[in-house]
């Protein structure tokens, strides 16, 4: 019952979730002491490192050295090219892995894109675990650049171009149309080149057009907090779901019900056109999140 | 000696590589670093790239006047580390804003000095 | 096809030295996103389209804008004269 009040108070945004768990809701208003102390403990780490460094005869053995290694590494490396197979024409035929993917991706999978059905099928806990990092990076942004004090608010107008007028009007034709472009190259992730990772970053550079052209407001209308959550937590839910699921069935040798389709239409590829989309989701909130946080020190 | 001109894109990412490392190595401002350490990203996966280019191969769509395709596994590794480097490169960059805020300048020799200088205040 | 994938390589070191090597930041920063797009071409001619879109979108919009908002931030935040000096290294 507990979790499920957790969650309640999560989704209405409630600020003070973290405060019992002594977690980042407390740290906003440390006292000055030790705020002071951890300062002091920054400065002291750097200035140890810096003892050595700033002498005279160090900084000579330091770049010698580094070049040094740096002449080896690129010789070593350069001897490990030339002793590699040629480029090109002996690279044929010398992989398994990849003879298997080509021979049996549309059978196994679905999808006419050997690629996506490759990191959405074969290999789909890489993605999974890449989405995640995605996500973690987000809020290692979000720790790191928040506003201090809250009342920094005029600095958003430093950043403020909604006054140009070339911007305003590029971005009335611009950002239907990356945003469009963006959706199309998210849902023909199984036909054609593409997939979550590329239109989420087409549709998110479009957020971020949006932001920059038409100000904060519209942006904040478009893309809340809480629709930040919300779709972020279901998509991350979602996909962890749907591989669990596909990983049981064939673990197990169970037909799964999620029928191939003929490849080549839209609605093919079993489980690759719904994770695209929530991959997409996750990777275009992310670049927008991340955005933010840098203008703005806030999510929305 | 041949053999590396052979493998001249293999070669170009070593060498982008070791523009990246030397970048890395003796730039003192940490923006330049983390230019660095991208273009020393990209060299990895150009190299890994080009490892699964098959000449006179086609991209792995499947298409029907294909006859072979080039090999898709490096592909699928190098997408991912492409979305892992821009998260990198997101957190790097927020380290470099919180450090400034700090000490008021980008520069390490500088950073180092004035964290020495506000030890010694105390 | 070969000769231009050389020319495509050569570039590629180019722009990455000048982007190392630069005297100023917003230069640099420039001159990357010019690699990355540089790049995203080479994926084409590597018969890699996935990697192409990819490279676009991320390395020359995303982190562009990103290490743009950061040169921003900066120059908001640190005392200007400083700065000069700072971009000059």
């Amino acid at each position: 019952m507990r979790i499920v009040d957790r969650i309640r108070r999560w989704l209405s945004e409630s600020p003070d979730l973290l405060e019992d768990a002594g977690g980042i809701g407390e740290t906003r208003d440390l006292p000055r002491e030790v705020m002071r102390r951890e300062q002091h403990e920054a400065d002291r780490f750097l200035s140890e490192g810096a003892k050595s460094f700033d002498r005279k005869k160090f900084r000579t053995v330091y770049g010698i050295l580094a070049a040094a290694s740096a002449a080896i590494l690129i010789g070593v490396l350069l001897t490990a090219v030339a002793a590699l197979p040629r480029y090109g024409v002996e690279n044929e035929r010398m992989d398994e892995v990849a003879d298997y993917y080509i021979d049996h991706a549309l059978e196994d999978t679905g999808a006419v894109n050997i690629v996506s059905g490759m990191i959405l099928d074969y290999r789909a806990f890489d993605t999974l675990g890449e989405s995640f990092v995605l996500f973690t990076a987000l809020n290692c942004v979000l720790i790191l650049l928040r506003r201090d004090e809250p009342g920094e608010e005029g600095e958003d107008d430093y950043y403020d171009l909604t006054h140009d007028n070339i911007l305003r009007k590029a971005g009335l034709v611009m950002v239907p149309s990356v945003i469009l472009f963006g959706f199309y190259v998210m849902l023909n992730g199984h036909l054609s080149p593409g997939g979550g990772f590329s239109g989420g970053a087409v549709v998110g550079a479009g957020l971020i057009l949006t932001a920059a052209a038409f100000g904060n407001a519209v942006s904040a209308r478009i893309v809340t907090e809480k629709t930040f959550r919300i779709l972020s937590g279901t998509a991350l839910g979602f996909y962890c779901l749907a591989k669990s699921y596909s990983f049981y069935t064939g673990a197990n040798g169970i037909e799964s019900v999620v029928p191939l389709g003929t490849p080549g239409s839209i609605f093919s590829a079993g489980l690759i056109l719904p994770l695209d989309i929530a991959v997409g989701i996750v990777v275009s909130l992310t670049m927008y999140g991340i955005y933010r946080m840098f203008r703005k020190g806030s999510l929305t | 000696m041949r053999n590396l001109v052979y493998n001249y894109e293999e070669a170009v990412a070593v060498v982008l590589f070791g523009i990246g490392f030397v970048t890395l190595l003796f730039h003192r401002n940490l923006i330049k670093k983390i230019i660095g350490m991208n273009i020393m990203d990209t060299g990895v996966f150009l190299f890994l790239a080009s490892m699964g280019y098959v000449k006179g191969g086609s991209a792995p769509i499947y298409a029907e006047n294909a006859d072979f395709y080039v090999n898709p596994v490096p592909a699928g590794l190098v997408l991912t580390g492409i979305v892992v480097s821009v998260s990198v490169t997101a957190i790097m960059l927020s380290l470099a804003v919180r450090l400034h805020q700090r000490y008021g300048t980008l520069n390490l020799d500088e950073i180092y000095r004035i964290a020495r200088e506000k030890i010694n205040e105390r | 096809m070969v000769f231009f994938k050389i020319v495509l390589l050569l570039l590629l070191i180019v722009c990455a030295v000048s982007a190392a090597f630069s005297k100023r930041l917003l230069a640099s920063v420039i001159i990357f996103m010019a690699y990355s797009l540089i790049m995203s071409i080479t994926w084409i001619l590597l018969e890699a389209p996935d990697l192409a879109i990819t490279e676009a979108a991320v390395g020359a919009g995303v982190s562009g804008i990103l290490f743009l908002m950061t040169l921003k931030k900066i120059k908001r935040t640190g005392n200007e004269e400083k700065e000069e000096k700072d971009e000059n290294r």
